[in-house]
């Protein structure tokens, strides 16, 4: 196991997760105001509807079905009577469709970022690489499931899964798990991994407000404030 | 019974002359900055037309305002809470830019920089977002100044409900007036009610409403949600603006910029005083036409010692009570009832009112060509249709418009009578149902209208909301993060705020090649 491998999958996690929590929280506080979505939807409807709606549902199920999916143990799964094999299914067939699905919104949204003048013009370096960063990342997973088509035994994703679970519960040995996947799955990881540093510095903070606006469903429809 | 004051504003269209001086010094104020040059916290439109943003009046097209469900309760056109969370991502009522106009600035550094030619050099317009040159300009917030455009256009007009438009296509029968819009600083907003991160409140001491620039996220339903198209989206800051109201002038007794500078004097700044626990009863009447008369029931006499009593124990200042019973917007909305609320059907309770305009028929009518209803001219046969009119200011129902009118007309015969012929005609008045003393009171507040009778603004207490040592030697106004404006020009964290971007260095298109 070289020290490179090492860092990107044993400390390089903490260090994302920290920006990330402590990054967000830095500027929920002092920046408040630099906090939005960044829609440009008022230059340019265009098709941002379609586009929009398939990438949002796309990239919030990824989100969930890859936490659900790395951070249940087996034994838990298996209490379900899932079988390995089984669950293995469920991870190439749904994460394909909802990643076609993603894909197929952030194309549409990039399309129309690139070439429309009036949002190319309002579009920033930062917005640029996030979203070639997202796209990367997608296309990355996306062919990572014709590696998993050749083991469907769900070996690897079994030790993707112990590896996420030994990150989280603060366990030693983490990258060691790790050392023989395939290195489509690695780049994907370090690319994911990335994003959540990438995250307090960019557009991605409304993912924070996004879920926060759920209180919106049980608050009165007046807003009367002092001051 | 909640007693709460607001600050409210009364236009009286009879007087307007269309200058657009309340739009420009409130632009030059507020909105000549990046992302919200588009935006018109104030314009002046002419009516008939489609206004500005394009058909804000339709609301079958934007879905803005309340609807009433078939259980009585009311819920936003554009759908419940639910339903508009459903649609975050991408607001399906939402007007783009080309609604209001492509903002545009000229290309003026080319008449200083352009090389000898044989033809005049031009300044071409260059749009404020991408600093291209446009080909052509399509539209502007004023388009239809003064009847400009054709009538096919400005026929879309939806204050032509119910009534036989074609006739006024022609010449003869034309009529325009001018609507000076602003918020209206609803007591029943439905921006505050649309927006998820609950970024726009109502101001309790005041009844402005506002929109917190912190935790506004963007999610731009407040757009879609308001009915009158009033608050906008800052392209540049990806924050919801609004009118202000302009908030740190009635703070210190003074009023909005807008009508401070107002050169035709048609603004009214008062205090009223309302229950608002009967907001939500009012708003919700069956009937549309119904609305004003509900939203009259809402107000409380500044002048009843049972009202006076309960506020004092409420804790509302005693200078906004005097202020109160002295407010020409009581006046004009509740004693004289020549104002009335715009678009009531939105069913926002609007706190903006307008007073009807008159339009010339005194002449044609002593020349036997109109109507006498009794001394004063039948105003039903006014140039601009009282039905228009009723579409405009109490959801149809003329009754109340003709009643306005009228009385305008009678405050008119009356003093003519007395100033001309010397000889007070009182039954003119008797015939409106005024006192002599009453139109005295309106000529002087409407006619005359001198800045102490036009502006009653109490100075804020904010010793009673905040605490004003706290205040002391603190900044005016950010955006954010206190008083620094920082050192470095951009943050780790996006784009701070900083002044406008200006195109000067145009690439000259039109440089003649050398020699040639």
């Amino acid at each position: 196991m070289s020290t490179l491998h090492y860092f990107v999958f044993s400390i390089y996690p903490y260090i994302a997760l920290s920006i990330f929590l402590l990054g967000s929280l830095v500027r929920f506080e002092r920046e408040q105001y630099t906090w939005r979505s960044e829609s440009s939807q008022l230059l340019k409807r265009g098709n941002l509807r379609v586009g929009s709606i398939c990438f949002h549902l796309g990239i919030i199920s990824l989100f969930a079905t890859h936490m659900v999916g790395l951070l249940t143990p087996p034994e838990v799964y298996h209490a379900f009577g899932l079988t390995t094999e089984a669950k293995q299914m469920m991870a190439i067939v749904g994460g394909a469709g909802l990643g076609a699905l993603c894909l197929a919104g952030l194309l549409i949204l990039l399309h129309r970022r690139f070439t429309e003048p009036r949002i190319r013009a309002v579009t920033s370096t930062g917005d640029k690489v996030l979203l070639l960063w997202l796209l990367t990342t997608l296309l990355l997973g996306l062919a990572s499931i014709f590696v998993s088509l050749g083991h469907l035994d769900g070996h690897v994703m079994t030790l993707l899964g112990a590896w996420a679970q030994h990150i989280v519960t603060f366990r030693s040995g983490a990258a060691e798990i790790i050392v023989d996947v395939p290195f489509i799955y690695q780049i994907h990881m370090f690319m994911g991994m990335t994003l959540f540093v990438i995250f307090p510095f960019s557009r991605l903070v409304h993912v924070w407000s996004g879920f926060g606006s759920a209180t919106y469903l049980t608050r009165a429809w007046q807003l009367v404030r002092p001051r | 019974m909640k007693i709460r004051a607001q600050v409210a504003m009364v236009l009286n269209l009879d007087k307007c002359i269309g200058c657009h001086t309340c739009s420009v010094t409130c632009k030059n104020v507020w909105t000549s900055r990046d992302g919200v040059e588009y935006a018109w916290f104030n314009n002046v439109e002419t009516k008939p037309g489609i206004g500005f943003p394009k058909e804000w009046e339709n609301q079958e097209k934007w879905r803005g305002g309340w609807v009433r469900r078939s259980d009585g309760k009311l819920e936003p056109r554009q759908g419940g809470k639910m339903k508009i969370l459903a649609n975050i991502f991408a607001n399906p009522n939402l007007p783009e830019i080309d609604d209001y106009y492509e903002p545009f600035t000229y290309d003026y550094e080319h008449l200083q920089n352009a090389p000898l030619s044989q033809t005049p050099p031009t300044a071409r317009p260059v749009s404020a977002i991408t600093g291209q040159k446009m080909e052509k300009i399509e539209w502007g917030p004023n388009w239809e100044d003064d009847l400009g455009g054709e009538f096919e256009s400005r026929s879309r007009d939806q204050l032509f409900n119910d009534i036989q438009k074609e006739m006024y296509s022609t010449f003869e029968n034309t009529f325009m007036m001018y609507l000076p819009r602003l918020c209206e600083h609803c007591l029943n907003p439905t921006c505050v009610a649309s927006c998820p991160s609950g970024s726009v409140y109502k101001r309790e001491d005041d009844g402005i409403v506002l929109v917190d620039q912190d935790k506004c996220r963007g999610w731009r339903m407040c757009i879609s949600g308001c009915p009158y198209k009033k608050i906008y989206y800052n392209w540049k800051s990806g924050k919801a603006e609004k009118c202000t109201f302009c908030y740190p002038r009635l703070e210190a007794g003074q009023p909005t910029v807008c009508s401070e500078t107002c050169v035709g004097r048609i603004r009214y700044l008062g205090v009223m005083l309302y229950d608002a626990d009967m907001i939500e009863s009012a708003a919700a009447v069956e009937n549309e036409q119904d609305l004003y008369e509900a939203q009259l029931k809402v107000f409380l006499d500044p002048n009843d010692p049972k009202v006076i009593e309960e506020a004092r124990r409420q804790g509302i200042p005693e200078s906004w009570l005097d202020a109160a019973k002295k407010s020409p917007v009581w006046k004009m909305a509740m004693e004289w009832k020549v104002a009335f609320p715009l678009h009531p059907e939105y069913r926002t309770l609007p706190m903006v009112w307008y007073i009807p305009p008159l339009s010339p028929i005194q002449g044609r009518a002593e020349a036997g060509q109109l109507g006498m209803n009794g001394i004063i001219p039948d105003t039903k046969q006014l140039r601009i249709p009282v039905k228009y009119l009723a579409n405009l200011l109490t959801a149809g129902k003329e009754a109340p418009v003709i009643s306005a009118l009228d009385r305008m007309l009678a405050m008119r015969a009356y003093k003519r009578s007395e100033v001309v012929d010397k000889a007070p005609n009182t039954s003119v008045l008797q015939q409106v149902g005024l006192t002599a003393a009453q139109v005295e009171e309106m000529y002087q507040v409407m006619a005359i209208a001198n800045y102490e009778d036009r502006f009653v603004i109490p100075s804020s207490h904010k010793e009673m909301v905040e605490d004003s040592f706290n205040e002391k030697g603190s900044c005016g106004f950010t955006f954010g993060n206190g008083c620094s404006g920082g050192t470095s020009e951009g943050t780790l964290f996006g784009n701070r705020k900083h002044g406008s971007d200006i195109f000067v260095d145009m690439p000259k298109s039109r440089r003649k090649a050398k020699g040639g």
